[in-house]
């Protein structure tokens, strides 16, 4: 991964951002923002789309 | 009958049903169940993506071609931490301020972690979340969640798809009748129609189901009967049930019975 935002990171895998959901470090983050949010080594990156549920 | 409506928040609904949307045997079954229930909620969830698949952008597309409403979970959060950055990623992935707030403090019965729950409604609440918090029958847990905003509770009838149906009535009866005006649906636990009967017939405002349909052996079929019995249950609440004798009573008049002994 070179990605050094999480915008980049999620166009590195292939994202479409209207459909993700992104939070940094147990902290949701914007869709707005991603592109002005760093990367850091050992960051938590977690990204998530709609899926069955109860 | 047609006038019976249920108001969550600010929307108002004819149907009594919330359905969950796991562990169906396919996408068509699905689709199908929820027609078949007549719900107009159905519950809907955030993961991570899996390897390259883009399952999740079927799923979404599947349940925006059904067109109904859906109500995003914070499903397997532990946290109150974990539950809230989950609702706000699902504010903005399914465009709703509707969240059914979880947060687990059991892993062998799904207990809710309350403390965590009532700390996790409370900064919801304030960020403009209207919350559907799932929550045990306690209820000093309940007023604290509408202390902290809640209008709508969600206590369980038995632990999240054991199929038991209800576990504790006396709690449920209590539950109710300390919260007259206050929307419940149970959420949790239910099995068979004749469960979700019970506790409409006990004055709950709805049930939410997801289990007891999916895993049944047809799926659509069980959807439709749920719906029949939830509107057989509520229909009985409103109709107001006789009250119970210890001793029996004749149904047919006594007087003018024939071979009655003149006195």
């Amino acid at each position: 991964m070179s990605a050094t935002t999480l915008q980049m990171l999620l166009d590195e895998l292939g994202y479409d951002e209207k459909t993700v959901g992104t939070a940094l470090n147990q902290e949701f983050v914007r869709a707005r923002d991603r592109a002005e949010t760093p990367l850091r080594e050992g960051d938590a990156v977690e990204i998530v789309t709609p899926r069955q549920g109860g | 009958m047609h006038n019976d409506t249920v108001t969550l928040y600010d929307v108002t609904l004819s149907s009594r049903l919330l359905l969950g949307t796991a562990r169906y045997p396919s996408p068509a079954i699905l689709a199908e169940a929820i027609r078949a229930s007549g719900c107009e909620i159905v519950t809907v969830s955030l993961r991570r993506e899996a390897g390259g698949a883009r399952a999740g952008e079927a799923f979404w597309s599947l349940i925006r071609d059904v067109g109904v409403r859906v109500l995003p979970n914070t499903a397997g959060c532990r946290t109150a931490k974990e539950a809230i950055a989950t609702a706000q990623m699902a504010r903005e992935v399914f465009a709703t301020d509707w969240i059914k707030l979880e947060v687990i403090g059991e892993e062998d019965t799904l207990q809710p972690d309350v403390f965590g729950l009532v700390d996790a409604a409370r900064a919801l609440s304030d960020d403009g979340f209207k919350v559907f918090p799932y929550t045990t029958d306690d209820l000093v847990v309940a007023e604290k969640l509408l202390d902290a905003g809640c209008r709508v509770l969600m206590p369980w009838a038995a632990p999240i798809g054991s199929g038991r149906g209800v576990n504790n009535a006396f709690a449920l009866r209590a539950l109710r009748a300390h919260f007259p005006d206050t929307p419940l649906i149970v959420d949790a636990g239910l099995g068979a129609p004749s469960h979700a009967a019970l506790v409409m017939e006990m004055g709950y405002d709805a049930v939410l189901l997801n289990t007891a349909v999916s895993r049944a052996g047809d799926p659509v079929l069980m959807a439709r009967a749920f719906a029949l019995a939830i509107e057989a249950g509520r229909a009985g609440f409103r109709a107001q049930p006789m009250t119970p004798r210890d001793m029996a009573e004749p149904s047919t008049p006594i007087i003018g019975r024939p071979f009655d002994r003149l006195a």
